[in-house]
């Protein structure tokens, strides 16, 4: 046996044919030049009401260098020949980190890029390149033996699923004490409040993409119904935060149901578009309905939550108390960020709850099995309609919550947050998450909205990190960081039958 | 009546426009089944290109109108359908036996990805390009209206109907076509009898570029003016005419590209400008539910 995978071992390293690979790289040179060569090779700068042309060929030909060298490697590494990838490695390693750490600027000139911000993607591109490297090399070294690279990831994903309630309850407790931990400054924390926003939106979409199977992608429609609900009832009515949350909550679940009730027969693809239109719908009702939406202007000086009736104003109007002056504290505006976060958790946490209860439910496992296949279902007597408009309410609803939320907090709304980048943003964090799965939206939340938060200063390169970070993410993992999450209840043991559907 | 004949006239070439974008959709939907997000960015880039092309040849101090619409349609199609190929090989072949929602969010992510790239790499502004092909004819003069139709709304409306005459007869006649409407049918056995999967796939990619890269020639010359979000709206609206017409048939992408045209051009000229996008989405929600296949398209059967 191990003389046979020698053999063919040395069968594979002696078929590199170099002609071939120069051919291929050239190839993917040449696309890369066609690429690069419009859109980076030149750029249209207006001056007096005129267009200009400058030009870039030097990006345009660093970027088909590396891509012909790289594709070079990747090729040797493929036939299991590391050493030339190494020395090319080492080499671009040195040229590229010299002057980007000593910030020599008579070593500039070895950079790639004119503009300073761009040469950070000298850093992560080659990152990148590095990591795929790594993963031919492993791919081809088990080809060569014969033997499975042990699947760590898939490992990690099994172990991560069955320590689920342990890392639930210690991130639930860390959720917890944040605040009171001394690295807790006010920026962390209005992140922080930002993520669990997220993750409340996550944890709602998830109902309707995860559970029952329905691909909204109009979710953010329904968030702009919690925030205008409670913006106009506020500035209108008067009503506290606390009056209008459920009403917000329930405006939005209304919404669902009218939205949904035309649209839910029909199938997978469809539905998606038509949710699209009705969140595009909507943004468009909010901008042009002026007198009653205040227009692209959107609503100013929204009331902000009161602790129950306690406002957390620095001084209050005669005759009431406020929130420091109730409790005798000194007054801080860290305790209102510290409010707003706390509740928020406790929005995101009530969602949380309802899920893994209602899974449980008749209604719970007819949205589970409607997914899992809707023929069936209804050959069982359960109405996909009826169900799966049931979960569209409940999703809004959740939306709404989180919407009023999202008024409260910020004082303002304007058609400008709910735009469908935001619907898009959501549902990524939960097919990243892995469909259906509670800790894996957590951890989606926090890398996709977390970390690009703290790098605001590259606040250009944030959005397309962050679709470049999506396409990744679906290459290298598809069922999602944690992978997807089976039935509650199901005929095969878990796992054995849904493997073999899966395969 | 003067009135309406000129809105006709600019709701067609508006849904000619949108009806070439629809291709891309319907055929990519078609032969695997998945909402390609990024196509109305591809469109955006063929208008990119095309302006550059323009700017490109202004320089070399071309002039004579004719050549330099060929070269720069030239140019704005090799170089727009290698990104429908790219995108692809990269974000979608990869993804191809995985789940129905992996190669949809890959699908946002690249669109996400190539907006910001070109905001990035030309800048946020709109980008103004001097009329090319000026002048119209005047069809009626009442005196009061005169209903005029631009020379480049003619040009619209030629090169979209003969490149629907090419393309049907390149789906309906060559071996290409019938690779394609193979795998249409059923990937497997195809590639039993003979079809390279793959090659078809890319093949479907790269005309769906092209002729968005002709779209996006012909908005930068009709409008005069592009910016990188150019994609986003015109890409939902072409898939909405896409499905309006029936997905996956093609006359249908078509007829629902004129469809979404004229009704545009109507709600603006007739009810209100701010609310056409709603009037758009609105008739294709009525036409899903009265007639989910769309108007051309069949309906699906269910097997259990």
């Amino acid at each position: 046996m191990a003389v046979q995978v020698q053999a063919a071992d040395i069968a594979q390293r002696a078929e590199l044919d170099f002609a071939g690979i120069l051919k291929r790289a050239a190839v993917a040179g040449l696309v890369t030049f066609l690429l690069t060569i419009g859109l980076v090779g030149f750029e249209t700068v207006s001056s007096t009401g005129q267009l200009r042309l400058h030009t870039r060929f030097e990006a345009v030909a660093f970027a088909v260098a590396a891509v012909f060298v790289s594709y070079v490697c990747f090729e040797f590494l493929r036939a299991r020949r590391p050493m030339i990838p190494l020395v090319v490695g080492a080499v671009a390693a040195l040229v590229l980190l010299i002057p980007l750490v000593t910030g020599d600027p008579d070593l500039q000139w070895m950079l790639p890029f004119e503009a300073e911000t761009l040469d950070w993607a000298a850093l992560v591109v080659p990152l990148l390149l590095v990591g795929r490297a790594l993963q031919l090399a492993t791919a081809a070294r088990a080809r060569a033996t014969g033997r499975q690279p042990p699947a760590v990831l898939g490992r990690i994903g099994v172990a991560f699923r069955r320590l689920t309630p342990l890392i639930g309850a210690a991130l639930l407790g860390f959720a917890i004490v944040l605040p009171f931990l001394p690295f807790a400054d006010r920026r962390l924390i209005d992140i922080c409040t930002l993520v669990l926003t997220y993750i409340m939106l996550g944890w709602g979409l998830n109902i309707v993409v995860g559970l029952a199977g329905l691909l909204d992608l109009g979710y953010v429609a329904f968030y702009a119904v919690g925030a205008y609900s409670y913006a106009l009832l506020s500035t209108t009515f008067g009503l506290s935060f606390w009056v209008c949350l459920p009403l917000a909550g329930a405006l939005a679940a209304l919404f669902g149901i009218l939205l949904g009730f035309p649209v839910l027969r029909l199938r997978g693809d469809y539905l998606a578009i038509v949710t699209l239109g009705f969140g595009e719908m909507i943004r468009i009702v909010l901008i042009n309905w002026w007198w009653f939406t205040g227009g692209p202007n959107g609503i100013n000086n929204v009331e902000r939550p009161s602790f129950f009736g306690l406002p957390f104003d620095r001084s209050p109007p005669e005759g009431t108390e406020s929130f420091h002056t109730f409790f005798g504290l000194d007054y801080s505006p860290n305790h209102r960020v510290f409010f707003l976060y706390f509740l928020i958790l406790a929005c995101a946490l009530i969602t949380n709850f309802f899920t893994l209860r209602i899974r449980k439910l008749p209604l719970g496992r007819a949205w589970e099995a409607l997914r899992e296949d809707e023929t069936a279902c209804r050959a069982l007597g359960i109405n996909p309609t009826n169900t799966k408009l049931t979960a569209f309410a409940f999703g809004a609803m959740f939306a709404g919550f989180a919407g009023s939320f999202f008024a409260a907090r910020q004082g303002f709304v304007s058609p400008e947050s709910f735009v469908f980048i935001e619907s898009a943003v959501i549902l990524a964090i939960v097919v990243l998450g892995g469909l259906g799965s509670q800790v894996g939206i957590v951890l989606a939340a926090i890398v996709l909205i977390g970390i690009p938060e703290f790098f605001r200063e590259l606040k250009d390169y944030r959005m397309l990190a962050f679709g470049l970070g999506m396409v990744l993410i679906m290459i290298w993992r598809p069922g999602g960081l944690l992978g997807r999450r089976d039935p509650t209840i199901r005929l095969h043991a878990a796992g054995e039958g849904a493997e073999q559907k899966r395969r | 009546m003067e009135y309406f004949l000129q809105q006709l006239i600019n709701g067609l070439s508006l849904g000619a426009i949108y009806g070439l974008i629809a291709i891309g959709y319907t055929m990519v939907y078609g032969i695997i089944g998945m909402i390609n997000f990024a196509h109305g960015d591809i469109f955006m880039i063929g208008a990119f290109h095309s302006l550059i092309a323009f700017l490109v040849l202004g320089l070399l101090g071309v002039s004579f109108v004719p050549l330099a619409l060929m070269v720069v349609l030239v140019i704005a199609v090799l170089l727009t359908a290698t990104y429908g190929w790219t995108v692809e090989r990269v974000a979608y072949r990869p993804l191809r036996r995985s789940t129905r929602l992996a190669p949809l969010i890959s699908a946002i992510g690249m669109s996400i990805f190539l907006q910001n790239s070109v905001q990035l790499l030309q800048g946020a502004r709109g980008k103004p390009l001097v009329s090319v092909i000026p002048g119209a004819i005047t069809l009626v003069d009442s005196g009061t209206f005169a209903v005029q139709i631009s020379y480049m709304q003619i040009v619209i409306m030629l090169v979209t109907v003969s490149l629907m005459t090419v393309f049907t007869l390149m789906i309906t006649r060559t071996t290409l076509g019938r690779a394609q409407r193979a795998c249409e049918q059923d990937q497997r056995m195809a590639s039993l009898l003979g079809v390279n999967i793959d090659r078809t796939i890319s093949i479907t990619f790269v005309i769906g570029a092209s002729l968005a890269a002709v779209a996006g020639l012909m908005v930068t010359l009709y409008y005069g003016i592009i910016d990188f979000y150019l994609g986003f709206v015109a890409g939902i609206k072409a898939f909405t005419a896409a499905v309006l017409g029936g997905i996956g048939s093609l006359p249908g992408a078509m007829l629902g590209g004129i469809l979404i045209g004229l009704i545009e051009a109507f709600w603006s000229a007739y009810f209100s400008v701010e609310y056409k996008d709603v009037a758009a989405f609105g008739v294709l929600v009525l036409v899903l539910i009265f007639r989910p296949s769309g108007l051309l398209g069949r309906p699906e059967v269910e097997k259990v």
